[in-house]
């Protein structure tokens, strides 16, 4: 081990969970690192771009954290971790008027407040944004916070092993992407903010970086996931040309008024309206227009249901033969709005469609397929210290499961870096204050896996990484994807076990610096794992809820509706068993029957 | 015979390295990182680049191509002739670390000599209120997604490493000028802009501007409002006196 680190918190990522919960570590006393996989500012958090939900009441008087929590945990089919959903919508104003304070500049009302967007799933106008650039604007303001602070930021260094030591975590290890040395953070706590595991699929919104590391590394070192079955296929992904399927189109779109068609012209989601959202939904084109306007006597457009009822719509509709030639719908904001609206409101799609495809989306629709975008599932922690099952380990945001139960709304991912980023670091922080110093670090473990880890290096004959992970790409798009059966989810965890079998057989040529073929060689072990836990709990859920949709179970199920899935390692067994959701009080129960009053 | 793209990728690291000739088929609607992606997977799987969203929007992959400073996510092939060759080259302005991957630090290194964001007191109600027609100006610098492709370019460092040690390059001059007409900021850094940075060195030809994949006017909207401040802060008589006078 060539490079060694001691904190009393490190924290893995650097999106905006990881930023926030170092500022709120290091503000707490602590001493504080972060180390991140890439360039400080390039996180996933950067490409995010509609908004950050919070009930700020700017627009609409009515809202409030009542009515933002029913949201979250009707959107999340109500198998979301309440005092989760509670203290988000709760705190997720003062998260946002905090980033004001260091410098953030959101799009303003004509009074001069932070504007709200709409957007699926919300009944009021809700988002903050700037533009469709939020997250640009959210990482931006947290990096330079975190400079500003002179918080210790290690740049391309991967860490993908805990250690652990008496039942409680020591520290991580790693290696450094520019020199490909081993690296070791000795800590008495830490925060893993590695974000989600959307690279196991073949077409997502989400970049190298999410290979699952931190589920994985969690995972290993004894802690225990949930929901791993529940993944967000986001409706609108880019669909052409085919370099840039699946790269994410914002719900921003339909939230100023974008509507969805097929290639007959339809507005074909009056037909997907379902039984649990028919009460709040618009049911004709000319209640759904009025609503932007007029919420007090309209109701929501169907345009902007939850997500995983628009991608399963839009699926049905391409299945049904009424899809276009590149096999997506028309996403149409042209016959709409205004030029002039559109490119001050969404300027990067308007870029990205131009420069990418040769669309102009001020004149002609987009075409937009789904895209797997956002895992619900990860590690478990507690609601109010964002504590994981295994001491000294905390975990916020994607990494982190409860928050969005079985299907995210749009927006209230950044509120939730935010919410329990802040409360990640804070916890750390206090674990840290009172833990003991961490014992000497357990050589024969850093050995082991320092071994492990240089393995794939080597000439000679074996197995391509990319080759696999390619494989494991198309299994979980066509057996783990949108629409899920018993046969095919059995058939995509024996292939599972054929790629971890091949991957012990990969060799990478070159050297260890900055060397990518080892690096994804490294990832995917994280993958594989993630992989797994995600079909297997699929597998066991026979029902369709939220992001899990089974052929075979096509209907919800009051008895699962109560269960979480929690997934954990005996040995090097990964084994599942179902526990209770936590109960709603009846306080809270209330809000979630009667809907929700603001004041 | 299916055609093939001929690229020239620039292979090595601090110690010395050579374009290498690479061939990759034909497909449609490919933009050079992709190619670069299709020879990490088939061909060499140690070639390193660095990227993240392929989308514009976070500045990983920044890299010389056919000469030009560009993002490799937002170059399409089509751009390119029939037949004709794609060199790419790492930025020239820092040091290589492996193939098109560069040390960048020293942008890190500037960020971290700006003073910060210091807000002035809420109004009477708690709230901060900003108009749309004030945040609309430093809203186009916040748009920087920081590929340094306007530090890449910028002669001033670029032709003389020296430079580095006293001016800050054209990515901070944007951050300087996001901060001193943020309305609500009440730092004021003109002097530390004059001395530190070094705007002075830059003599306004507008190759920044014409690198960012933002389209951020960094010349004309950021440098010379900044250039002003600075003459009227230190070279106009009037407030020179008046400085002189304690006014």
């Amino acid at each position: 081990m060539s490079e060694r680190h001691a904190y009393d918190v490190v924290v893995i990522g650097a999106g905006g969970a990881g930023i926030r919960a170092a500022i709120e570590a290091h503000q707490a006393g602590a001493r504080t690192a972060i180390v991140c996989k890439s360039l400080f500012g390039k996180a996933h958090t950067v490409m995010a771009e509609g908004g950050i939900a919070a009930a700020m009441r700017n627009v609409w008087k009515e809202d409030g954290w009542q009515v933002h929590f029913r949201d979250t945990m009707r959107g999340g089919k109500l198998l979301n971790n309440w005092r989760m959903a509670q203290l988000h919508a709760q705190e997720a104003p003062d998260r946002v008027l905090e980033l004001e304070e260091w410098g953030a500049m959101f799009d303003r009302t004509n009074d001069g407040l932070i504007l709200q967007r709409d957007f699926g799933g919300h009944r009021y106008a809700r988002l903050a944004h700037v533009g469709d650039r939020t997250g640009l604007e959210m990482i931006r303001t947290l990096q330079q916070r975190a400079v500003e602070l002179g918080i210790d930021v290690f740049m391309e260094y991967t860490l993908q092993r805990l250690l652990t030591d008496a039942g409680r975590v020591t520290g991580a290890i790693g290696y450094k992407r520019q020199t490909g040395e081993l690296v070791l953070f000795a800590a008495k706590a830490v925060v893993l903010a590695t974000g989600g595991i959307g690279k196991a699929w073949k077409v997502t919104s989400n970049s190298w970086e999410y290979s699952g590391d931190g589920q994985a590394m969690a995972l290993e070192a004894g802690a225990e996931l949930i929901d791993m079955e529940m993944v967000q296929i986001h409706p609108t992904g880019m669909i052409w040309p085919p370099s840039v399927r699946g790269i994410l189109v914002t719900e921003g779109v339909r939230g100023d008024g974008g509507t969805l068609k097929n290639t007959s012209g339809k507005r074909f989601m009056f037909d997907y309206i379902p039984e649990f959202f028919k009460a709040e939904t618009a049911d004709t084109e000319k209640e759904a227009d009025a609503w932007y306007t007029d919420k007090r006597n309209n109701r929501r457009t169907p345009d902007l249901l939850p997500r995983d009822e628009v991608a399963r719509a839009i699926n049905a509709e391409i299945k049904a033969g009424r899809g276009t030639a590149h096999g997506g719908v028309y996403l149409d904001i042209a016959s709409r709005r205004s030029p002039d609206y559109i490119r001050k409101r969404l300027p990067s799609m308007y870029v990205q469609f131009k420069e990418l495809a040769g669309v102009d989306i001020t004149v002609q629709p987009m075409e937009v397929a789904p895209t797997l975008h956002y895992v619900m599932g990860g590690i478990r922690v507690e609601a109010d210290t964002a504590a994981t099952t295994l001491p000294g380990l905390y975990a916020a945001g994607e990494v982190a499961a409860g928050m969005h139960g079985a299907n995210r709304l749009g927006g209230n991912s950044l509120s939730d870096l935010l919410v329990f980023g802040r409360r990640a670091g804070k916890s750390a922080a206090e674990y840290a204050g009172r833990a003991s110093a961490p014992p000497a670090a357990n050589e024969a473990q850093i050995e082991s896996a320092a071994a492990a880890m240089l393995k794939p290096l080597g000439a000679g004959d074996g197995e391509n990484p990319y080759r696999i992970q390619s494989e494991l790409q198309e299994t979980m798009h066509e057996l783990v994807g949108i629409i899920r059966d018993e046969s095919g989810l059995k058939e995509a965890i024996r292939r599972i076990q054929t790629y971890k079998e091949r991957l012990e057989q990969v060799r990478v040529p070159g050297g260890r610096a900055y060397n990518p073929g080892w690096n994804l060689a490294l990832e995917l072990r994280s993958l594989l794992m993630v992989a797994e836990a995600s079909a297997t709990s699929a597998l066991m859920r026979q029902e369709s809820r939220g992001g899990h949709t089974r052929e075979d179970f096509p209907k919800t199920d009051g008895e699962w509706g109560k269960k979480n899935i929690v997934s954990m390692r005996q040995g090097d067994t990964l084994v599942q068993r179902t526990e209770p959701l936590p109960i709603v009080p009846d306080e809270l129960k209330k809000i979630l029957e009667e809907g929700a009053k603001s004041e | 015979m299916t055609s093939e793209y001929h690229f020239r990728v620039w292979r090595g690291d601090v110690s010395g390295g050579a374009f290498q000739e690479y061939r990759v088929p034909e497909e449609e609607g490919l933009v050079v990182l992709d190619v670069i992606h299709r020879i990490q997977q088939t061909q060499q799987p140690d070639l390193a680049c660095r990227w993240n969203c392929k989308a514009g929007k976070c500045g990983s992959c920044s890299a010389e191509i056919n000469g030009h400073p560009s993002l490799m996510c937002m170059t399409r092939m089509d751009e390119f002739k029939e037949g004709e060759t794609v060199t790419v080259q790492p930025l020239q302005t820092f040091p290589v670390i492996k193939d098109l991957v560069t040390d960048v630090s020293f942008n890190y290194e500037v960020a971290k000599t700006i003073p910060a964001f210091k807000p002035k007191p809420r109004e009477a109600d708690g709230t901060r209120r900003m108009y749309q027609e004030d945040v609309d100006r430093v809203q186009e610098f916040r748009k920087c997604i920081e590929c340094f492709l306007c530090q890449d370019v910028c002669h001033v460092i670029r032709d003389h490493e020296d430079n580095k040690k006293s001016f800050a390059g054209p990515r901070f001059f944007a951050r300087l000028a996001e901060l001193e007409m943020h309305p609500l900021d009440t730092n004021d850094r003109v002097a530390l802009i004059k001395q530190k940075h070094g705007l002075g060195f830059c003599n306004i030809t507008m190759c920044c501007s014409e690198v960012c994949p933002e389209h951020i006017h960094i010349t004309d909207n950021a440098i010379i409002p900044l250039k002003e401040r600075v003459v009227s802060e230190f070279y106009d008589p009037l407030a020179w006196v008046k400085r002189r006078l304690g006014l």
